[in-house]
């Protein structure tokens, strides 16, 4: 005879199966706190980057515009490997800590489907800087990172999609004040990854959970 | 009222068989050694299950090679979509019935 118990327990099964085979569920809070930090700390240099050129300039002096933009794009690739780096290292320690496989079908698939945007907005980054359009990379790199999370929510966790639509919304209305575009970039990948990553770890890495098989 | 627990399967009655049809309810294909490594089963355990499935004609098996190690790879079938939809209807009708 088939009990309450046993048929509720049987549908519980089959969710978890269901989550847990199609979706990469290992990604750290901390993940997305550190990515902030960065980018944070990043926007910080590249605002005394552009502090300095303009005192230079208001002072008299021959502003070496070239020179801002390659200190910028330093920057900015530092910041980009950093986050990287310490993104994938807290989501690899939190899989160990869990006993969970961290190189799965369900992570080739999270990768693959955020590397596309992402890789399309980079060119495109890319071929702003070689055109001098600098104005316009702000928010492409705030727009194609939120399709790339949209595009990626479905094989992770669902919230990924709300951040994706923050950045996406951020990314088009910067546009519309083309002077803040650094602030609306520190907000969106400093302030919003940083509350995202918290609000994550207090919802499924606060209390630690065994992996129940 | 009909007795929902008639349309319950009895193929889907182990535990193994219904994580190896939830897993691949959601995934166009899934290979063995993920499939062990979700449902932590030993591999003989899960071959039989995965047998019996194949049996039924609920599931398809596409055995290939990745280098020199086989990689046999399983997939849903039209007929196993559609009996575990009818086993968990039944199974939700069953809890609503007592709920």
């Amino acid at each position: 005879m088939v009990s309450e118990n046993t048929g509720l327990e049987t549908l519980q099964d089959i969710r978890k199966m269901m989550e847990r085979s199609s979706r990469f569920i290992s990604l750290s809070g901390w993940s997305g706190v550190a990515a902030g930090t960065s980018a944070l700390a990043g926007a910080f240099f590249a605002r005394k980057a552009i502090a300095d050129y303009y005192h230079n300039y208001d002072a008299g002096g021959a502003g070496c515009a070239d020179c801002l933009a390659q200190t910028l794009i330093r920057i900015a690739v530092i910041v980009f490997i950093t986050a990287l780096v310490s993104a994938f290292l807290f989501t690899w320690f939190r899989s160990r800590r869990e006993g969970v496989a961290f190189w799965g079908s369900a992570a080739r698939r999270l990768l693959w489907n955020t590397a596309i945007p992402m890789a399309a907005g980079g060119v495109l980054v890319l071929r702003l800087i070689s055109l001098k359009m600098y104005l316009l990379i702000g928010p492409v790199s705030m727009i194609f990172y939120g399709l790339a999370l949209i595009n990626g929510s479905r094989y992770t966790l669902g919230e990924v999609r709300y951040l994706g639509y923050s950045f996406l919304i951020l990314g088009l209305i910067s546009t519309w004040f083309p002077g803040e575009t650094l602030y609306f970039w520190a907000f969106s990948f400093g302030i919003l990854h940083i509350i995202y990553g918290i609000s994550m770890w207090w919802k499924y890495e606060r209390i630690p959970v065994r992996v129940i098989s | 009222m009909k007795n929902p627990i008639e349309h319950l399967n009895k193929v889907f009655d182990s535990r193994i068989r219904l994580g190896i049809m939830s897993a691949l309810m959601v995934n166009e294909s899934v290979n063995f050694n993920e499939l062990k490594e979700l449902i932590d089963a030993t591999d003989g355990n899960l071959a039989t299950h995965l047998k019996t499935l194949e049996e039924h004609h609920f599931i398809k098996v596409q055995k290939g090679f990745i280098g020199r190690k086989t990689n046999t790879v399983y997939s849903v079938t039209k007929a196993g979509e559609k009996a575990f939809k009818i086993h968990l209807e039944a199974l939700e009708k069953m809890i609503r019935s007592i709920g």
